[in-house]
């Protein structure tokens, strides 16, 4: 892969859709575009099950009317707005929610092995946010689970499913940059081979971007290595805007050291925090429902004992999650993974001793925006205009059910509803003669330059230590407390850091499964994705969700009840409004959050 | 001093793979040792391994470790080492494709071929089909396979037969769907397995148990299909297309 690729020396790969990324999203896309008809490929960086969705735990919440034959889709919906701290798409939330329990029936169907009640219906755990009756009923229990591996239990039904309707994979096909024609519309990407290196154009008439998070923008996350913001690096780099990209969940319990989740469930079981005096301090903060209050709340909380000199262990940097006394039978029944996580990574056992906990980057409530059907679309003019050819869904999309703060459980809820969403809508617009017109030859060139100037690179910055300096800077600046002169410093400090990121070297210029090329142009990725995350934040002069500034520690709803629009473009910020106008019912206008 | 031997081979350098020695300071607090091949790589970006959810629930890193079986991510360098030695190779058994990345073909393939999806062609409920948690209680222990291939690439037999031996995981998950009273192609998934080979080249060596990093037992839910196999009408045609007794 020496020489120089332009769109004469690569073989061109056709497809009716593509779908980058094999998670949750991607795989349920699939599975519903299998059954069509189509041509399709689902584009991998890893063999699907390694997907970042396989390491979700507690569960996929949705009103199936289990737990409680009375549970009511708009409750959930409720908490869900409420949780997003008013900026969630309330038509979007709609549709998830009453979409849902036909969703999680069809992974039922499909063969998921819930966890179940004694009268053989699927198993439903409390989970924060929680409520019935529009808050007014006390906790909810919602959160459908597979004890605590329900993602490797979805993501690994997706797959066995994908196989059952024949879908095709790229698997371990790394996706470079979109392809774009003059009209700007998008026909596919360029991607190669990991493990022979080959280099592919893959057009096709739908693009659709699965490709997850990108907590790897971070030094402490709880995800996997290889989230890296791919999708969104190759849709920022075309020039297409993001949405809310300031909004990134930290949740409450990462191992403290090592990063790993500790599942929500485990407080939904009966677990709950305490700080280095032994005090439950979840009951000074949240009142009502404690610790089971919504994830930013959570985490804030026990930053605030943490500052306070209430932490625990030599360095009081961390608090205790205490689950001993729920009993060996319930930890080993419901919770088996995390016992298993807890003893190799923290090397205690729940059992007998609490785990240390810290707040650890989780979840990107941003990502390219969206409608309800995957169609993503950009700014212009201040205008929304869709961008033919390109979809999302998933942790990459924001479509946006998750507003300013995601509550547990319905990350799962999301991919496969608007997956299934995104897969039903391409399919009945291709059918029906939709599409993108062909790229040139010098688009596709456009879309070649980075691998290129990667490949022929005699000199710059090793990989590594630009993205340990990338993430350092995040998690210094960005982090659970935001402060506008931290964070102009922050965005000073990126500047270099792209500056370097752009001038890499890769030494190992070698074709078969060149690890460096691929975390090389991850690391790429990654610096778009902090960039939009960074300037998002610095204009957002507010607190709201996940976002919360100690410079503005007030909601400001006259000025910022919206979402932030990052252009890529000029790096500028503009606002959008906030979808108030569900369906079937009336909207839930903003009121103070209190748990 | 650690003194740390890893396989490596780049197909367009390397006429024949060879074993890399790379000393480097034993790390002050116990690392994974996953870990220690990010801190090798640093310094040597030319080498290759897999890895992704780095906490053991994703399958990437299996790779034999001082010559068993494991997942970088979740084996210690403490409980790895052998006094200051570690030796790293690729997952036996499988063509390489770069250092530790190993071609996992074959291993998909046997997975595939058992039917790893639920077949009720009955008309669903409109809710989910009711499930007692004793019947559920019977997955547990099958479906929690990660797909790592440390199991498989640990068996003699699955060595010797890739692609007619089914191999520990790939049959640990036709017990899972065998195991699940949601299914109703018991038979015909028994049909499939009733061959001198898919099941009947496995002879107990128990490797497949003490290779599974999630604690899993292959070996237990062979013996499962075996006992199926025998008491079903599957079983008396075994012998007759060998020549061999099973």
């Amino acid at each position: 892969m020496t020489n120089i690729i332009n769109a004469n020396n690569i073989k061109t790969l056709e497809f009716d859709a593509l779908i980058i990324g094999g998670g949750g999203a991607g795989m349920r896309t699939s599975l519903e575009l299998a059954k069509s008809g189509l041509k399709t490929a689902v584009v991998s960086k890893v063999f699907p099950t390694r997907s970042h969705t396989v390491s979700a735990q507690g569960g996929i919440t949705c009103a199936i009317q289990s737990a409680d034959p009375n549970d009511d889709w708009r409750w959930h919906m409720y908490d869900t707005v409420k949780g997003a701290d008013f900026i969630g798409d309330q038509d979007a939330i709609e549709y998830m929610c009453s979409e849902g329990p036909k969703a999680v029936f069809e992974l039922e169907h499909m063969g998921l092995p819930f966890s179940r009640f004694d009268n053989g219906r699927i198993y439903q755990r409390p989970f924060g946010g929680q409520s019935k009756d529009f808050g007014k009923g006390g906790q909810a229990a919602r959160t459908c689970a597979a004890a605590d591996r329900t993602g490797h239990a979805l993501l690994h039904t997706l797959y066995q499913n994908n196989i059952k309707e024949g879908s095709n994979f790229l698997n371990e096909w790394f996706a470079v940059d979109l392809v774009k024609n003059s009209k700007n519309e998008v026909t596919g990407v360029i991607a190669f081979s990991i493990e022979s290196g080959e280099v592919a154009h893959l057009k096709a008439q739908a693009t659709v971007l699965a490709t997850g998070g990108a907590g790897r923008i971070y030094a402490s996350t709880t995800n996997a290595l290889i989230n890296t913001g791919d999708g969104l690096g190759m849709s920022l780099r075309s020039g297409f805007a993001a949405q809310d990209m300031e909004m990134w969940q930290f949740h409450p319990t990462g191992i403290y050291g090592a990063g790993s989740l500790v599942t929500e469930g485990c407080r939904g079981e009966g677990g709950y925090l305490v700080n280095g005096e032994g005090e439950r301090f979840m009951e000074r903060y949240a009142p009502n429902v404690k610790d089971l209050a919504g994830r930013d709340v959570v985490a804030r909380s026990m930053v605030l004992e943490i500052l306070e000199g209430r932490g625990c262990g030599e360095k009081k940097d961390h608090v205790y999650l205490k689950l001993d006394h729920l009993g060996a039978d319930v930890l080993n029944s419901k919770l088996p993974g995390i016992c298993e996580l807890s003893k190799t990574f923290a090397h205690v056992d729940p059992v007998y001793h609490p785990i240390p906990v810290v707040p650890t980057c989780h979840y990107m409530m941003g990502g390219t925006p969206t409608n309800i059907h995957g169609q993503a679309f950009t700014r212009i003019n201040s205008e929304d205009v869709t961008v033919p050819g390109l979809f999302a869904a998933g942790e990459a999309a924001c479509v946006s059910v998750h507003g300013a703060n995601r509550l547990g459980g319905n990350s799962l809820l999301d991919l496969i509803v608007f997956g299934r969403a995104a897969g039903t809508f391409i399919q009945k617009e291709l059918s029906s003669g939709g599409g993108v017109e062909s790229a040139s030859n010098s688009d596709i060139d456009n879309s070649l330059e980075r691998l290129n100037k990667l490949n022929e690179s005699s000199s710059g910055h090793e990989t590594a230590p630009v993205k340990k300096e990338l993430q350092t800077c995040m998690q210094n600046y960005f982090g659970v407390f935001r402060r506008g002169e931290f964070m102009e410093k922050g965005v000073a400090e990126l500047e270099e850091i792209r500056n370097k990121a752009e001038n890499l070297y890769l030494s190992d210029k070698s074709a078969a499964f060149n690890t460096s090329r691929v975390e090389a142009l991850e690391l790429q990725n990654l610096v778009e994705v902090a960039e939009a995350t960074a300037i998002s934040a610095l204009h957002r002069n507010e607190s709201r969700g996940a976002h919360a500034r100690d410079d503005f520690p007030d909601r400001d709803d006259d000025n910022w009840l919206c979402h932030s629009v990052f252009d890529p473009n000029d790096k500028s910020l503009s606002k959008r409004v906030v979808n108030f106008a569900p369906k079937t019912m009336e909207a839930f206008p903003p009121k103070v959050r209190v748990y | 001093m650690l003194n740390i031997n890893i396989y490596r081979y780049n197909p367009e350098q390397d006429k024949f793979p060879y074993m890399m020695n790379y000393e480097i300071e034993k790390p002050e607090k116990d690392i994974m040792v996953l870990d220690l091949l990010h801190l090798l790589k640093e310094n040597d970006p030319s080498l290759s391994f897999r890895r992704s959810c780095r906490e053991g629930v994703c399958g990437s890193d299996g790779m034999s470790i001082n010559g068993k079986n494991g997942l970088a991510c979740i084996t210690a360098l403490s409980d790895a080492l052998k006094g200051d030695r570690l030796d790293i190779r690729p997952l036996p058994g499988l063509p390489v494709i770069r250092d530790l990345v190993v071609d996992m073909t074959q291993f998909y393939n046997q997975y595939e071929k058992i039917k790893p999806f639920l077949q009720n062609d009955t008309t669903p409920p409109e809710q989910e089909r009711l499930q007692s948690p004793a019947d559920r209680d019977k997955l547990d222990g099958l479906y929690e396979c990660i797909l790592c291939a440390c199991c498989s690439t640990s068996c003699p037999s699955f060595w010797w037969n890739p692609d007619k031996f089914v191999g520990p995981a790939a049959l640990l998950q036709a017990y899972r769907f065998l195991a699940d009273t949601r299914d109703l192609e018991k038979d015909s998934r028994l049909d499939d397995l009733a061959d001198p080979f898919s099941v009947y080249r496995c002879h107990g060596i128990m490797n497949c148990v003490a290779a599974c990093p999630k604690g899993l037992n292959p070996n237990k839910a062979i013996g499962e299909i075996k006992t199926m196999l025998l008491k079903g009408k599957s079983s008396k045609n075994i012998i007759a297309s060998d020549g061999v007794t099973a």
